[in-house]
């Protein structure tokens, strides 16, 4: 038996009958055909599935769709405004914090709801942060230096912009 | 040194922006109506005779489209190497680990799938099973294959260089030690997976993550007696790779035949388990090493004895045999030489290639041992090293032409860099600083009469702009990125002028043969320089008639075309009235002009009895230099810094290095202190990663030093050497020489786990009472 659920992913609202066990990682991928959101594992263990869940950095593969009926996700794709990308995006870019890709959409996630709760993180801070995100391929020191990066900045325009109002 | 516009410069990724917002497609993501999903059934005995298997029930249950088995399949065997093919799609007689495939099931979802391979009854006689492969080699032991007699892949290896036993006697000393090391998986995050999709006009199109798209179609084409003409194959982005995506497998054969079967496209992606089990890691290898020196370090002999689990298939076991022989003998000068090796099958899964092609291993015995060598010897380890490294334009014990090799200066960088002589035997109790040594092939070489070629073409639109269609089977590497450069580099163009496919379709992109041995940099590279430089040959013919000069007199660089040493001749690429304005108006050529390159290394010899012969094009090198602190009550280690210099060349582009020697620095802190595919009896207890760890953020050193050694190698473009997998191989033997640096104890069974230092420290502390 379908359940009839209602959520809202990245601005847009979805009515989907989807089945009780469904995942809202497969729901995501399969039904809204949003496919930035990775699976590693389908286990909880890798991190690559992370969205924002009503704002909570959470693994999709360990939610139900039906779960998440009359909630609001946000996925890679619903980073930034459509025509620039978030600060975050385009630090993995231009800090070379990208290898194959696969862990990208996830850490990206994960990093966003840190530097939403936590502007200006330390080194550890950022590593512990994003510690349930693996990546094999880039050794974490350039995912840590852009995170790091757009801390910088993103506080730095919050200041100039206090100051300015002074 | 040359001057360069592009190349050398610390350029983002072009297919950057596609990955960050989600946009890249890899293969799961791609969505055909109508697609059934596919599921394998593996065998849950190490060992045993298939007497028959019943898929009735399967058949009923509502939502199955197609089941197929060994019976109902093509039996044709496969193997990675034409000598060795003992696989076949689906086991039909015998299963020989747990883990084989046996049956496939294609159904409405996956759920079905799931449950019709519950339903398929699968009668076995179970057979007496082996998983020691010292024991496999023994009379008496189960034979796993026919062909292979006392277990034993291929043939035994054995190469001979000088007199050995003269060698060590005439030694002042002697040392001896023996290493296991341990299974290890690649870990890549996205699973192996293929989406197949057959049709009426008998033409099969399939989209899979993989190292090499067309060793996938050449593979399916000789299984499934389709020429490769009617085989489309896709290579989307691929999510890692690492040497595991190189070998065609079960999963993506599979689902071609099942989509042949049911005429309904059908994928197949591996759950993270399943790609445990199917996973092709690196091998349990036991060295049994002795070498033999002078008192101020000069090493006469040395001498290794490997034996090594290659699981129940061959995969790549022998070729990877084959490249241990020269990895023994490649960083030293040493006259005399003794290697015996054998891969011998089990009833355990079979490994295969994995970054570095088992160097690691080695390196990580042979590091060790000449650690404790130079200990006992009282010499500095590092001066043990200079004394005896190899050096460029050597010839190696094996046959390897070194012709460039900038390991001795790499060493002298890390030893430099990271304060060895300072710290070396003055850190505290429980710090300590290690070092070692790695090399790796850099392109493989066509050995006897097997071609590695490379093929580009280079499009020049009437606007400027150039489109470069490449196999370049980038997993994250950066390849697609650094050929840009070289088209830009080359024409003289700007980067943002160059567009490169970012997908592999077979019908469309030349061919490559992929991403392993570190060869793409150098393979690849040649053909598309040479691309380029048919391109402008084109263009270069039509301004020489404007500037009354020979086409061989210009040059490109910035822009512009000009005549060499004349600084009135020259016209602008693109601007109006320009090379491209006055091709336009040619006859000489037509738009858009088409530039083709190819490039084959030459063939060398090869001797696969003693694995001896130039088995590569270049060589990298590298060295690296780790620092510990172990923690006396917990056993536990934590790596603070690493220092590493590498030999690649030249460096095309460093943002891309330090990504792929960081890379390579995690993996080889997992494979040094954590990372073990745990076994029993063929079973692998661990396959997940809540059991099976690889290192997170947490676990790197927050230090880390990454330098580049140019020797500018004469085989390449530009004089660059791929390094992906050189980078890797010395870090376990630099930790486990910390670990012996800071607490003073040896393990010589890998991975190196808390318990057994405190084990080791404790025997240690009961001696020293
Ligand atoms: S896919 Fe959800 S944590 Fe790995
Ligand atoms: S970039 Fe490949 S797993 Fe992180």
């Amino acid at each position: 038996m379908k359940c009839l659920i209602r959520l809202k992913v990245n601005g847009e609202t979805y009515e989907i009958a989807v089945e009780p066990r469904k995942t809202l990682l497969d729901v995501i991928r399969n039904e809204i055909g949003l496919t930035g959101t990775k699976k590693g594992c389908n286990m909880g263990e890798c991190g690559a599935c992370t969205v924002l869940l009503d704002g909570k950095a959470v693994c999709s593969c360990l939610v139900l769709g039906v779960e998440a009926d009359r909630r609001e996700v946000i996925t890679i794709e619903g980073l930034g405004n459509g025509v620039h990308p978030d600060p975050l995006q385009e630090a993995f870019v231009k800090h070379g914090a990208i290898q194959c890709g696969f862990c990208t959409p996830g850490m990206i996630m994960t990093a966003r709801k840190l530097l939403d709760e936590n502007p200006s993180p330390s080194e550890e801070e950022v590593r512990e942060a994003i510690c349930g995100n693996l990546c094999r391929c880039t050794g974490y020191v350039k995912i840590v230096e852009a995170v790091l990066d757009v801390a910088r900045s993103e506080k730095g325009g919050r200041d100039a912009g206090l100051l300015s109002h002074r | 040194m040359q001057d360069y516009s592009v190349i050398g410069k610390r350029l983002p990724r072009l297919d950057g922006m596609e990955i960050v917002t989600g946009k890249a497609k890899y293969t799961d993501d791609i969505v055909l109506p109508g697609t059934l999903a596919g599921k394998i059934l593996t065998s849950e005995y190490p060992h045993a005779r298939i007497l028959h298997i019943d898929t009735s029930k399967a058949e009923k249950l509502s939502g199955v489209r197609g089941i197929i088995t060994g019976k109902n399949v093509p039996m044709v065997q496969y193997g990675f190497a034409n000598f060795v093919r003992d696989e076949y799609p689906l086991a039909f007689d015998k299963v020989r680990y747990i883990g084989d495939e046996i049956a496939a099931v294609a159904a409405i979802d996956e759920d079905i799938a799931e449950e019709a391979l519950d339903l398929i009854e699968v009668e076995y006689e179970e057979l007496p099973s082996v998983f020691d492969p010292e024991e496999a080699m023994k009379p008496g032991a189960p034979r796993i294959h026919e062909h292979a007699e006392r277990n034993i892949c291929s043939n035994h290896v054995s190469h001979v260089i000088g007199d050995v036993d003269k060698g060590f006697r005439e030694s002042d000393y002697v040392r001896e030690d023996r290493f296991v090391t341990q299974n290890v998986s690649h870990c890549f995050l996205e699973t192996r997976n293929c989406l197949a999709d057959f049709n009426a006009n008998g033409e099969l199109t399939f989209w899979t993550s993989t190292s090499s798209i067309y060793l996938d179609r050449f593979v399916l084409s000789h299984l499934l007696k389709i020429p490769v003409s009617k085989i489309k194959g896709n290579r989307p982005f691929v999510g890692g790779g690492f040497g595991g995506k190189g070998e065609t497998v079960s999963c993506q054969i599979c689902a071609a035949l099942l989509s042949m079967k049911t005429g309904k496209p059908v994928k197949i992606t591996l759950s993270r388990e399943e790609q445990f089990i199917a996973d092709r890691g690196r091998h349990r290898w036991i060295f049994e090493l002795r070498t033999g020196a002078k008192k101020d370090g000069t090493i006469i002999a040395k001498q290794c004895r490997a034996i090594a689990d290659a699981g129940a298939y061959n995969s790549l076991s022998f070729l990877i045999l084959m490249h241990s022989v020269g990895y023994f003998d490649i960083v030293y000068r040493v006259p005399n030489v003794r290697y015996d090796g054998d891969m011998v099958y089990t009833n355990n899964p079979p490994c295969g290639a994995m970054r570095s092609f088992d160097c690691v291993q080695l390196r990580l015995a042979d590091d060790s041992h000449m650690d404790m060598l130079a200990r006992d010897l009282g010499i500095d380890t590092i001066d043990l090293y200079l004394k005896n490294v190899s050096g460029p334009g050597d010839l190696t014990a094996s046959r390897y032409k070194l012709d460039s090799n900038g390991l001795r200066e790499c060493i002298e960088r890390v030893r430099d860099d990271s304060g060895w002589r300072d710290k070396r035997g003055r850190l505290p109790v429980g710090r300590g600083i290690g070092f070692a040594v790695g090399a790796s092939i850099a392109g493989a070489k066509s050995s006897n009469d097997d071609p590695d070629a490379s093929s580009a073409l280079v499009k020049i639109n009437e606007d400027g702009s150039v489109n470069l269609l490449i196999a370049a089977h980038d997993a994250g590497q950066g390849s697609r990125t650094v050929f840009s450069q070289t088209v830009a580099e080359e024409l003289g163009i700007a980067i943002d002028d160059v567009k490169v496919n970012f997908v592999i379709d077979t019908d469309i992109i030349p061919q490559d043969q992929g991403s392993y041995a570190s060869r793409t940099t150098i393979g690849l590279g040649n053909a598309v320089l040479a691309a380029c430089r048919d391109a402008k040959r084109q263009i270069f013919e039509v301004v020489a008639d404007q500037l009354h000069a020979s086409a061989e007199d210009l040059e490109a660089k910035d822009g512009v075309i000009y005549l060499k040493g004349s600084p009135d001749g020259r016209v602008s690429f693109k601007d109006e009235g320009g090379a491209l304005s006055l091709c336009l108006t040619s006859k000489k050529v037509v738009f858009p002009i088409i530039g083709r390159g190819h490039f084959e290394p030459e063939t060398e010899p090869f001797d696969w009895k003693t694995g001896e012969g130039n088995i590569s094009i270049a060589y990298g090198f590298t060295a690296k230099v780790a620092e510990v602190e172990v923690d006396t009550e917990t056993g536990r280690v934590k790596v603070l810094n690493v220092t590493s210099a590498s030999d690649v060349g030249k460096a095309l582009n460093p943002l891309f290095l330090e990504g792929q020697d960081e890379g390579a620095i995690a993996m080889g802190i997992g494979q040094a202190l954590f990372e073990k595919l745990e076994l029993d009896k063929g079973q692998i207890l661990n396959p997940s990663f809540s059991e099976y760890k690889i290192p997170t953020a947490l676990d790197m050193p927050r230090t880390i030093r990454s330098t580049w050694v140019e020797t500018l190698d004469p085989h390449s473009p530009f004089g660059a050497k791929g390094i992906g997998e050189a980078v890797i191989v010395p870090m376990p033997a630099a930790i486990a020489n910390a670990v012996y640096d800071a607490v003073g104890v040896r393990i010589n069974e890998f991975p190196i786990t808390p318990d057994k230092i405190l084990e080791e420290v404790e025997k240690k502390g009961k001696l020293g009472e």
